[in-house]
C-alpha cells in the first residue's frame, strides 16, 4: 500500500503531507505518494532533513487508501489529522 | 477574587518576554524541538493532531467577568471563536499559532492569567466547589485555602521536577463537588466536636490508567498547619516517588507500596523538621487572603421561592430548569444558578466567543461581575437574587445555556478525544452528541433523574469515566473505535470506581447500549425517588449484564 510522510509545521502546529518537490501541501491530494519501501524510505529521509528540522514537527510515514473518494490513511487517527476533527467547530 | 499585585504583573510581563525569545529561537532554528519542547510546555502549550493547544489555568475555578471577555476576544483573534472548558476547571484553545503566542500571552497577562504549570510535573492548577462561598451546607470557603496553596506552589522550585504531575483539590462542605478522593491530595473541610474547622487529609487519590480511591492520612489538621504538611507529603513523594516508569509515577503507586500507615510515619517524621518554621500560617495571613474573597455585598431580600415555583406552574421549561440548573443559597432571597454547556448542539464545555461575551455581561447585571467554571465543565454564577432569576433564565436561554440537564445524563463530561487529542484511541464528543440528542426529550431527562455519564477517549481517563455512574471509556480494537462501559462509579463523598460491565460496544452500539442500561434502571428502581447509583448498589450488575449482553 501506498505511502505519505505526515507532520505538523512547527509555526501553527497545522498537519501537512510531504509533496515532490520537497515542499509542505496543506491538502492531502497534493503529497508525494511513495509506492514501494525505497521510495517511502527516501521520503521520510527527505522529510527528517536539517532544512525540515525547523519547519516542522515530527515528521511521519503513513498508509494511505486511494479511493474513489480521494486518499484516506488507514488509520482513523491519521485520517482525523489528515481531514480535521469529526465534528464541526462551535464558533 | 485574588488579584495580581506589583510583584505580579512584573513577574508575568518578564515570563512573557523570556517565552517570546524562546520562539524566536525555536523558530530561527537555534533550537531543537526537543530542547524547545519543554519550554512551551512550561507556559502550557502542547502539539496537538491538527495544532497548537493552550491550556489556561483558571485558579480554583474563579473568573471575573473582566476576564471572560479577555478569554472570548483570545478565542476571536488567536483561535476559531471559541475555548472549552475542562475537568480541571481550564480553559483550552485548540486552534494555536505558535508564532502568535507571544502576543496571546501578553494579552492573557492584561487579565491576570497564564498558562504556567498548567502541564508538566508540577502542583497543577488547584479546583475546588464552584459554589465555594455560596451554598447552604459550606463550613468554609475553600478559595482562601487554595489560593494559599497557588501561591505556595507556584514556581516552588524544590517541586518543579516532581516524579509526576501533582493536583490538589478542596472542598469546604461536605457535599464534595470537587472530587477530592480523586486527586493526589484532597482536602476537606469540617467542624470538630468544638466547633472549630480544620481539614481531613486524603492522599493518593487519582484517576488515570490505575484508578485509586484516596485514602485518609489525617483526620484532623489545623489551617495553620495546611502548608508545612502538604510540603511534608510532597517531600516523601519527591523522593521515593518513582522516576522510571511514568505509569508508576504518581503518588497513589507510591502510597500503595508503602502502605498508607507507614506513609503516614514518613511524612510525620518529615512534618517534624518543617511544622514551626515559617510554612506556619499564622491566623492574620489567612485572614489577609480571605479579605479577597469577602461575599458580595448581598441585599436584605425577602424569600421568593414561592413565587418563583408558581412562575413554573406557568412555564413548565422554566420549571424544568429551576429544578435542574439551580442550588440553595446560604443567604435568604438569593439563588446559584448553572449555566449548561451541554446544549446538543455543541461539543461538552465548549463555548464560543459570543456566548462568553454575552455570559460576562450578565454576570455583571446579575452576579456581581463574576462566576465559576465547575469540574462538569459547565458554568455557574453563584450569587443571583431569587427575583432576578426568571429574567436570567430567559436571557440565558437565548443564548443556549439554559439546557435543563445540569446533573442528568445529558450534562456528560468528555474530554476531547480523537477529533483534537494526540494520545486517544477513539472519539469522545461525537458518542456525546449522540447520547444527548437521544435523551433530547425533558420527560425522559428528568424520569431517568440524577445521573452522571463521563466519557474518556483513553485511560488517561481526563473524562473521569471511572467516577461517572455509567462511565464510558473510547479503545481501539482492530482500527476500529470500541467503547467499554462501567457502571457505578461517583466522584463525591461516596466516591467509588466504576465496574466493567463486559466487553465494549461498536460506535453504532453504544447509545442504545445506555438506554438498555437507563431501561433496566427504570424496571429495577424501587421508585422514582431511588436514584441510579442506589440502584445499582442495591441490586449490582447481574440486571445490567444481562440488559447489555443477554441471559447467558
Ligand atoms: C492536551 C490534551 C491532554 C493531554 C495530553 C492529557 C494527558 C493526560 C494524561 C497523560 C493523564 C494521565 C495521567 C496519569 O495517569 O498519571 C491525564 C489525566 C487527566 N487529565 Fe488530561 N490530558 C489532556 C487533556 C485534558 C482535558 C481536556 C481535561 C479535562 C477535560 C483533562 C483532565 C484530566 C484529568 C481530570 C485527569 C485524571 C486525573 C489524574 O491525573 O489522575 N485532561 N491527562
Ligand atoms: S482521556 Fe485520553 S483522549 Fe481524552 S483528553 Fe485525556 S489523553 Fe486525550
Amino acid at each position: 500500500m501506498p505511502h505519505m510522510v505526515i507532520a505538523n509545521t512547527l509555526r501553527d502546529g497545522r498537519v501537512v503531507f510531504l509533496s515532490h518537490d520537497g515542499s509542505w501541501a496543506a491538502a492531502i491530494a497534493d503529497g508525494e505518494l511513495a509506492q514501494n519501501e525505497t521510495a517511502a524510505s527516501r521520503l521520510l529521509a527527505d522529510s527528517k532533513s536539517s532544512a525540515n528540522s525547523n519547519v516542522v514537527i515530527d515528521p511521519q510515514l503513513i498508509e494511505v487508501n486511494e479511493t474513489d473518494h480521494g486518499r484516506q490513511p488507514t488509520a482513523y487517527r491519521e485520517y482525523i489529522r489528515a481531514y480535521g476533527p469529526s465534528v464541526r467547530n462551535p464558533g | 477574587m485574588y488579584r495580581y499585585d506589583e510583584f505580579d504583573h512584573t513577574f508575568m510581563a518578564e515570563r512573557v518576554a523570556q517565552f517570546a525569545r524562546q520562539v524566536a529561537r525555536r523558530m530561527s532554528g537555534e533550537m531543537t524541538e526537543e530542547q524547545f519542547r519543554p519550554l512551551r510546555l512550561m507556559n502550557g502549550l502542547y502539539l496537538q493532531l491538527h495544532a497548537y493547544m493552550l491550556r489556561v489555568n483558571v485558579p480554583y475555578g474563579s473568573l471575573s467577568s473582566a476576564q471572560l471577555r479577555g478569554l472570548a476576544e483570545i478565542a476571536r483573534k488567536y483561535d476559531r471563536n471559541y475555548g472549552h472548558f475542562t475537568t480541571r476547571q481550564n480553559i483550552q484553545y485548540n486552534w494555536i499559532k505558535l508564532d502568535e503566542m507571544p502576543a496571546l500571552l501578553g494579552d492573557l497577562a492584561k487579565i491576570e492569567m497564564h498558562g504556567i504549570q498548567s502541564s508538566g510535573n508540577c502542583i497543577r492548577n488547584t479546583t475546588s466547589d464552584q459554589y465555594a462561598g455560596a451554598s447552604a451546607d459550606e463550613i468554609e470557603d475553600p478559595r482562601v485555602y487554595c489560593e494559599i496553596i497557588r501561591q505556595w506552589s507556584t514556581l516552588h522550585p524544590e517541586f518543579s521536577y516532581l516524579p509526576r504531575k501533582f493536583k490538589i483539590a478542596v472542598t469546604g462542605a461536605p457535599k464534595d463537588r470537587a472530587a477530592v478522593a480523586l486527586h493526589d491530595i484532597g482536602l476537606r473541610l469540617y467542624h470538630n466536636a468544638e466547633g472549630k474547622a480544620g481539614f481531613e487529609v486524603l492522599v493518593g487519590g487519582g484517576q488515570g490508567r490505575t484508578p485509586v480511591i484516596a485514602k485518609t492520612i489525617r483526620k484532623w489538621l489545623e489551617p495553620e498547619d495546611m502548608l508545612s504538611y502538604l510540603e511534608a507529603i510532597l517531600r516523601v513523594y519527591n523522593l521515593w516517588g518513582r522516576r522510571d516508569n511514568k505509569y508508576k509515577a504518581r503518588i497513589k503507586i507510591l502510597v500503595n507500596a508503602t502502605g498508607i500507615d507507614e506513609f503516614r510515619n514518613q511524612v510525620d517524621s518529615e512534618w517534624d523538621k518543617i511544622k514551626d518554621t515559617k510554612l506556619q500560617l499564622d491566623a492574620q495571613e489567612i485572614e489577609r487572603i480571605r479579605a479577597y474573597f469577602a461575599s458580595p455585598a448581598y441585599e436584605t431580600l425577602p424569600d421568593y421561592s414561592a413565587e418563583l415555583i408558581a412562575h413554573g406552574e406557568q412555564n413548565t421549561a422554566f420549571k424544568e430548569w429551576l429544578k435542574s440548573n439551580t442550588a440553595a443559597h446560604k443567604i435568604t432571597g438569593y439563588l446559584i444558578v448553572n449555566l449548561s454547556l451541554k446544549s446538543p448542539k455543541q461539543p461538552p464545555g465548549d463555548i464560543t466567543s459570543e456566548q462568553m461575551l454575552a455570559t460576562a455581561d450578565l454576570a455583571d447585571h446579575y452576579n456581581f461581575g463574576e462566576l465559576r467554571v465547575n469540574h462538569r465543565q459547565n458554568l455557574t454564577f453563584t450569587d443571583v437574587r431569587q427575583i432576578d432569576v426568571y429574567e436570567l433564565w430567559q436571557k440565558l436561554a437565548a443564548l443556549d445555556l439554559a439546557t435543563p440537564n445540569i446533573g442528568k445524563v445529558s450534562d456528560i463530561i468528555a474530554c476531547p478525544g480523537l477529533d483534537y487529542c494526540a494520545l486517544a484511541n477513539a472519539r469522545s464528543i461525537p458518542i456525546a452528541e449522540r447520547i444527548q440528542q437521544r435523551f433530547e426529550d425533558i420527560d425522559r431527562l428528568h424520569d431517568v433523574g440524577e445521573l452522571s455519564l463521563n466519557i474518556s477517549g483513553c485511560m488517561n481517563a481526563c473524562g473521569h469515566h471511572h467516577v461517572g455512574n455509567i462511565g464510558i471509556l473510547g479503545v481501539e480494537k482492530k482500527g476500529q473505535e470500541y467503547y467499554q462501559f462501567t457502571l457505578g462509579g461517583s466522584s463525591t463523598e461516596d466516591a467509588a470506581l466504576g465496574d466493567r460491565t463486559g466487553p465494549g460496544f461498536s460506535t453504532d452500539e453504544v447509545v442504545n447500549a445506555v438506554d438498555r442500561i437507563l431501561n433496566t434502571y427504570i424496571e429495577q428502581r424501587d421508585d422514582i425517588e431511588e436514584t441510579f447509583l442506589e440502584t445499582y448498589r442495591r441490586v449490582g450488575m447481574a440486571p445490567f449484564k444481562e440488559a447489555l449482553y443477554g441471559a447467558n
